[in-house]
């Protein structure tokens, strides 16, 4: 029964973007509206709900002290994790982290990490000794498609209002205590695209990704850098199809950013 | 808390954040807040934030799971790497698979379910922010969550934590008064209407007399809680707020039939131009097959 309703919500997905039109009546290069509610879970160094259209996802930072890696005393390091919740689409289940968890997680993580955007010499405590690990742990609680770019708004969301926890003589956390605030030097977001029907269309909902041929994300930086691409799902760009991805995504995230700082606070 | 001064509620006649003895903390349900879930809440509980969502009744798989006299109800308890002080670490521990059990085998007696055979009631709910009672939490917004998804129920399930910390018997235990040196947890659950205790658990010691007060504070906590699954529930469920959906569907069925419309008219207006240019060239051709007569 379900596969069947599907099937035909595919089909019409692929029929309307033929001609050039979304189910949801949206443009093709139109992003989604979206909100973000800022530390709301007070047991994270710093949080956010992003509510893109109807996919929903929650993410936190925790930051926990470590020994920095051999080959760079002098850094600290960001971890980036991402979960499916069986809670967000009666397709997901529990079990090991899934192949979808692992690429989102990935390619969030490698837009933010490439971009420089954190100064990881900056989370070092000790060199050789002591370093902070930030935990960016994002879950989606609704899912209607492009966890991509609902899992890297609230990372810069969370980032951008995480506070960096005090530490006593033996550089131990103290709880509930803050000291000083993660700075981003720049601010990358992900833009992704699905190829249906041979046309390119940005933020994909749920039914547009399982009527996808192939599916492209990239990060892009305010300053004019791209910091990550990913090419997924089992089709093919032409070259040209990815130049007007890469320059379409550099326009629409723009704008993301604009929204973005504006709803948390920082211009 | 400072291990000098030693605090005794029997003295202060206050707790820790001012609370009454009897008093639960500032608590809130919303319903239906996961469009893709058949039934869902989310409740905000002291600093206790929960997410609670019911897919089903639906095929129970693998089919070795399937009971032919009734659904299994498969209720999952699991916390957000960020929900609690210490950063926890993804997936299930040996305390997220107790609370799972527990909370499926609560649930269990106010489903029909055997008016479901061989299928599962996936019951799940996630921890996002916590603060002692984070299991309380889940089991009340779940009900909420099994009611919103319209599955055939005898009652709900309210649930609260209660126990003893410095020296008192006390509703709603925070984290705080969690970690006292004489601390006593107590979740426990009833059917409300009933009266029938669904979930109880206990740590800490605990006299025969101490029992009887707690016992009694519980259920009349559990009572409050009641009243607020009700009322969220009933504002999901007015007719203003059924309409209001109504109305929003509506508009949005129209919103996208306009747009096909336009859509089809201009499918027409191709057609039409195909089919004029058709004739023209069928015109055409009969012109010039005329003219080659």
């Amino acid at each position: 029964m379900r596969s069947t309703v599907l099937e035909y919500d595919i089909s019409k997905v692929i029929e309307l973007a033929r001609v050039g039109k979304r189910v949801d009546g949206r443009a093709l290069d139109e992003m989604r509206d979206f909100t973000i509610t800022l530390n709301k879970f007070e047991n994270a160094e710093g949080s956010a709900i992003v509510q893109l259209g109807e996919t929903q996802v929650i993410s936190g930072i925790k930051m926990l002290v470590d020994k920095p890696y051999p080959d760079n005393p002098n850094e600290g390091a960001i971890s980036v994790g991402a979960e499916l919740l069986p809670l967000a689409h009666g397709d997901y289940e529990y079990g090991p982290p899934s192949m979808d968890e692992i690429e989102v997680a990935r390619v969030v993580d490698r837009g933010l990490r490439e971009s420089k955007a954190i100064d990881f010499t900056k989370l070092c405590i000790k060199e050789g000794e002591a370093a902070f690990v930030a935990f960016f742990d994002f879950y989606a609680v609704n899912s209607d498609g492009n966890l991509f770019d609902a899992g890297s708004i609230a990372g810069i969301a969370s980032f951008l209002n995480a506070k960096i926890p005090k530490l006593d003589e033996e550089n131990r956390i103290v709880k509930q205590e803050y000291a000083g605030k993660i700075e981003l030097k720049r601010i990358p977001l992900l833009t992704t695209f699905v190829k249906v029907g041979g046309r390119i269309l940005v933020d994909p909902t749920y039914i547009e990704e399982k009527a996808a041929e192939a599916r492209f994300s990239v990060a892009t930086t305010d300053d004019g850098f791209m910091s990550a691409m990913q090419k997924g799902v089992g089709g093919s760009f032409t070259l040209e199809e990815v130049n007007y991805m890469i320059d379409t995504g550099f326009k629409v995230a723009n704008e993301t950013r604009k929204k973005l700082l504006k709803m948390v606070g920082k211009k | 808390m400072s291990k000098e001064e030693v605090i005794d509620y029997k003295k202060t006649k206050k707790r820790l954040d001012g609370r009454k003895m009897d008093e639960i903390r500032p608590l809130s349900i919303k319903v239906g807040v996961i469009p893709n879930a058949d039934g869902s809440a989310y409740l905000e509980w002291g600093q206790n934030k929960v997410y609670a969502a019911v897919y089903g009744p639906r095929e129970a798989l693998p089919k070795h799971t399937q009971n032919p006299y009734k659904a299994v109800i498969k209720a999952v308890y699991r916390m957000a790497s960020f929900s609690v002080p210490d950063r926890k670490r993804p997936g299930p521990n040996r305390r997220d698979h107790e609370i799972s059990k527990v909370l499926s085998e609560a649930l269990e007696k106010v489903v029909f379910v055997n008016q479901f055979p061989n299928t599962e009631i996936a019951v799940m709910v996630e921890v996002a922010d916590s603060n002692a009672g984070s299991r309380v939490a889940c089991l009340t917004a779940a009900a909420c969550a099994l009611a919103d998804a319209g599955i055939p129920m005898r009652d709900l399930v309210s649930a609260v934590g209660v126990g003893k910390a410095f020296n008192e018997i006390v509703l709603d235990l925070n984290k705080d008064e969690e970690d006292a040196p004489d601390a006593v947890d107590v979740p426990l659950a009833i059917m409300p209407t009933t009266g029938e205790i669904v979930l109880l658990q206990m740590d800490g010691l605990l006299t025969r007399k101490e029992w009887d007060a707690v016992a009694a504070l519980g259920i009349k906590g559990c009572q409050q809680v009641y009243e607020v699954q009700k009322k969220a529930l009933t504002e999901r469920f007015t007719v203003e707020e059924l309409n209001k959906k109504a109305v929003e569907k509506a508009v949005g069925v129209e919103k996208n039939t306009k747009k096909e419309v336009v859509l089809e008219k201009k499918v027409d207006k191709v057609d039409k131009k195909e089919k004029e240019s058709k004739t023209e060239k069928k015109g055409k051709d009969s012109k010039s097959k005329k003219v080659r007569k």
